[in-house]
């Protein structure tokens, strides 16, 4: 057991406080299954890196419980001896700070859980365990490595060490000639996190209006992302009015400029409407405004999540009603499957669509966290029952489902009748929904083009119910035959979009669930025969020149 | 005062940057206490903004005078938009009475002093908003989850929310902060010449001679206090430090200290966990 060695301090107290006000901050958390070493490995990087006082070694010496096996049990020095008295709470992240002199460090070492992240491999596999072989980290790696790709992670860092044994943790191992990367604390000092929260677009949630008194105005907020100066134009949502960064005011005096995540106060050139819940945002970059989005939520409630259940959802400092239209699927968080789910219990992952009763000023969480994260929370309990990071907007307009005709959805019947259309194009128009067979579709429109059909290939991975039925409805009031792809539709919900759209029955045909046995080819031959069901007999089919009405 | 900013570790490791004219502004990232600035204030502003009558403890110790600032810089310039409440527990120090009194007076905020016998405690595995039910009871099973900077401050009228905004500041980041903006603090904390026993190791300041024990004879020991925060235990440390950066510097060099008698870590609640933050709603 190493003792705790005196922290090195070559420079003036002056030139460490220097140094000390240039570090960032990283935060960093620990994931795995209980009992996989997480604490173990914090309390190592805690102790070698020098963060700890020498009488928290002593008293973990001391104590009574080591569970490690050997002299020194290192997950005592983050779970701290009050965890014995603490038992049966909870409330269970426990949170470290420790700083370097290149950076400060927020750990937050999670308890794990039983039923996540089992199959991760992870369990047998700290490097003393696996004689510290080569050739089992790169095959722990390359199981990773995939494993993070289906997450869509895809900076990944794989480093063998031992936590036990201190190998890779904050010093380079011996054990372990083959490996010349860097070591735990080495990689957590240099990584470049900016990736993280990669736009740079101004989004400035207004939080708090200042009025100390009749002239001045200033709107106060956390900048979300981007970089703000005196004269940036900006736009108001969700007013949509423009205006200019008069000044950004503070305490120690004006700044020249903001960079997010600053807590700042602007004043606004022009007298305009804002207030808590709005947002300042680049107007070369707008995120969406929408009231309808696909997310992936963790249910966090003992309750199960129900679609169509009251909700209130905060998102940046606004809070709106909402509600769970439609949940696409469940996530098996061990194999990263798709499963069909009614409902959606604690701990349960899904992706679904919601619709809330104000629109959001929103993009994608991958893009930016802190204009596409959310909470759900249980109006009548006030509980925080979920969380949520938002896939794809969809544009609001076609967003106001069930309530609205098709006037509303887009489709403008003017003049031109559907029957007018039908003689012009000599068909019917029609919906064939093909699944995921992206490549039949375009064998089929070929054909059916070549055929004398007026078609076209509706790709709709991606969107929303409701832009569906919109884009549907106006392909097909146009009077096309539209071969549709990769639409994330349930029997049920074809059903309703049949009938609310006004589809004609026999105009529609769903060629995705088809029996799997049934080849390509037969499913090819069964969408020209339906189409050629669509067909006007010659006779009608007289004014290819268009009907004057 | 402003912080300097962050140069990204290194270069290479960057997607290029065309338009030159934008590499300035993506190269910068706020250091870290301007990061924990950031995040206090953000914490503020939704407290009281969400809040119907949010009142911040105030307790005069070093945590509150910090908290005191970042509630000047959120609101500025408009007045701090609630009051302060002081729980007198009628054991502090004349000092801080009269520091209290002139600092709130000097920055115009509105003070209430409330005589109670028992200080008010937080609990070390408190976060940021910390619900309370109608009894004022912490219930570690009823706390709400608490993701990204997303607060959920939904409540009935008769439960509360006790915030902690300082959640993620240690002790040295409350120093190196006091340093950085030059934040007056009750002068206890200097190390002074002061009348004082030694008792069961702890350093105790006498203020007069009724405070000694039988046989005592309070004598002239340079010391000063590391934290106001649990009367009356709380015992001061010998000490030189009678200027911030020196208190910063006698902070990192505990370390490596071999001082085995330590009155300092009676506040901390059992020898492992950070001490709670005392600055809280
Ligand atoms: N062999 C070996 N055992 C370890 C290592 N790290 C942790 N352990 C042991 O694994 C068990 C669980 O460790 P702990 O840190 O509490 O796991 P947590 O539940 O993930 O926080 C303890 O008995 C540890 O001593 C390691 O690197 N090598
Ligand atoms: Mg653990």
């Amino acid at each position: 057991m190493p003792a705790v060695a005196p922290i090195e301090r070559k420079e003036s107290l002056a030139e460490f406080l220097q140094q000390d006000l240039r570090k960032d901050l990283l935060r960093f958390t620990t994931a795995g299954s209980v009992d996989d070493g997480k604490s173990t490995l914090i309390g190592r990087l805690l102790h070698d890196a020098k963060a700890v006082y020498e009488d928290q070694v002593a008293s973990v010496k001391k104590s009574k419980i080591n569970r490690s096996g050997g002299a020194f049990d290192f997950s005592l020095l983050t779970d701290g001896l009050r965890a014995e008295r603490e038992q049966g709470i909870t409330i269970d992240v426990a949170y470290r700070y420790f700083s370097t002199a290149r950076r400060k460090f927020i750990i937050a070492d999670t308890p794990g859980h039983e039923q996540y992240t089992r199959n991760m491999a992870t369990g047998a596999s700290t490097a003393d365990l696996a004689g510290y072989s080569q050739d089992v980290f790169l095959r722990l790696e390359r199981d990773f490595l995939s494993f993070a790709s289906h997450l869509g992670i895809s900076f990944v860092q794989c480093i063998p060490i031992s936590a036990l044994g201190g190998d890779n943790v904050v010093s380079s191992s011996e054990n372990m000639p083959w490996y010349s990367g860097s070591t735990l604390l080495g990689h957590l000092e240099t990584v470049d996190f900016r990736q993280a929260r990669s736009l740079d677009a101004v989004r400035f949630p207004v939080q708090y209006v200042i009025r100390p008194d009749s002239r001045f105005r200033g709107f106060a907020g956390q900048l979300a992302s981007g970089a703000l100066q005196p004269g940036d134009v900006l736009v108001a949502l969700p007013s949509g009015q423009e205006t200019r960064v008069k000044a950004i005011v503070g305490f120690d005096g004006d700044s020249e400029q903001a960079i997010a995540p600053e807590s700042i106060a602007l004043r606004l050139e022009n007298e305009i409407d804002l207030s808590r819940g709005d947002m300042l945002v680049s107007p070369s970059k707008l995120p969406a405004v929408s009231r309808s989005f696909s997310a992936t939520v963790v249910w966090l409630h003992p309750e199960p999540l129900r679609v169509e259940r009251p909700l209130l959802l905060k998102q940046t400092t606004r809070l709106v009603k909402a509600r769970v239209r439609r949940i696409r699927h469940r996530i098996n968080v061990n194999t990263l499957q798709n499963e069909p789910a009614e409902q959606l219990e604690m701990n349960g992952i899904a992706q679904v669509e919601v619709e809330t009763n104000q629109p959001l000023f929103l993009d994608a969480y991958a893009t930016s966290r802190a204009t596409g994260s959310f909470i759900l929370i249980d109006p009548f309990s006030d509980a925080t029952v979920g969380a949520g990071m938002v896939r794809e907007t969809f544009l609001d307009n076609v967003a106001r489902t069930e309530e609205r005709d098709r006037a509303a959805l887009g489709v403008v019947l003017e003049d031109v009748t559907a029957e007018e259309r039908q003689r012009r194009h000599g068909h019917k128009p029609g919906i064939l929904l093909l699944g995921n067979r992206g490549f039949l579709a375009k064998s089929l429109e070929r054909a059916l083009f070549d055929d004398g059909f007026h078609v076209v290939v509706l790709d709709a991975s991606g969107v929303l119910l409701p832009a569906l039925r919109s884009f549907l409805t106006s392909l097909y009031s146009a009077g096309l035959v539209v071969l549709c792809v990769n639409a994330s539709l349930e029997p049920q919900d074809l059903a309703g979009l049949s009938a609310a759209a006004a589809f004609q029955p026999d105009h529609v045909v769903d060629l995705s669930a088809t029996d799997h046995r049934s080849n390509d080819a037969q499913i090819a031959r069964r969408a020209l025969s339906f189409a050629e069901k669509l067909r006007l007999s010659p006779d009608s089919n007289a004014s290819q020149k268009g009907t004057p009405k | 005062m402003t912080f300097p900013t962050v140069q990204p570790p290194d270069e290479t490791l960057l997607p290029e940057i065309s338009d030159a004219s934008f590499a300035p502004v993506l190269d910068r990232r706020l250091g870290h206490l301007a990061t924990l600035e950031a995040e206090s204030i953000y914490i503020l502003r939704e407290a009281a903004a969400e809040f119907s009558r949010p009142v911040m403890l105030y307790s005069i110790g070093k945590d509150s005078s910090v908290m005191l600032r970042l509630a000047q810089k959120a609101f500025y310039p408009g007045k701090i938009p609630f009051p302060l409440l002081h729980i007198d527990t009628s054991y502090k120090f004349p000092e801080m009475i009269e520091f209290r009194d002139s600092y709130t007076r000097e920055i115009g905020a509105e003070l209430i002093v409330h005589q109670n016998r028992e200080a008010l405690k937080s609990r070390a595995k408190e976060r940021i908003y910390s619900f309370r039910d109608s009894q004022g009871q912490w219930d570690p099973k009823n706390q709400r989850p608490e993701l990204w900077n997303l607060f959920n401050s939904r409540i009935e009228k008769s439960e509360s929310i006790r915030v902690f905004p300082l959640s993620n500041w240690t002790e040295l980041d409350v120093w190196l902060y006091i340093h950085a903006e030059n934040i007056p603090i009750v002068p206890l904390y200097y190390a002074r010449e002061r009348q004082a026993v030694v008792r069961n190791g702890s350093i105790i300041l006498i203020y007069s001679p009724d405070e000694l024990l039988p046989g005592e004879r309070a004598q002239r020991i340079k010391c000063r206090m590391r934290s106001l925060g649990c009367i009356p235990c709380t015992g001061a440390i010998r000490s030189d430090a009678d200027t911030v950066p020196k208190i910063i510097e006698e902070m990192i060099s505990f370390r490596r200290s071999e001082r085995e008698n330590r009155a300092i870590d009676h506040d901390e609640e059992g020898s492992m966990e950070l001490k709670k933050r005392e600055g809280y709603f």
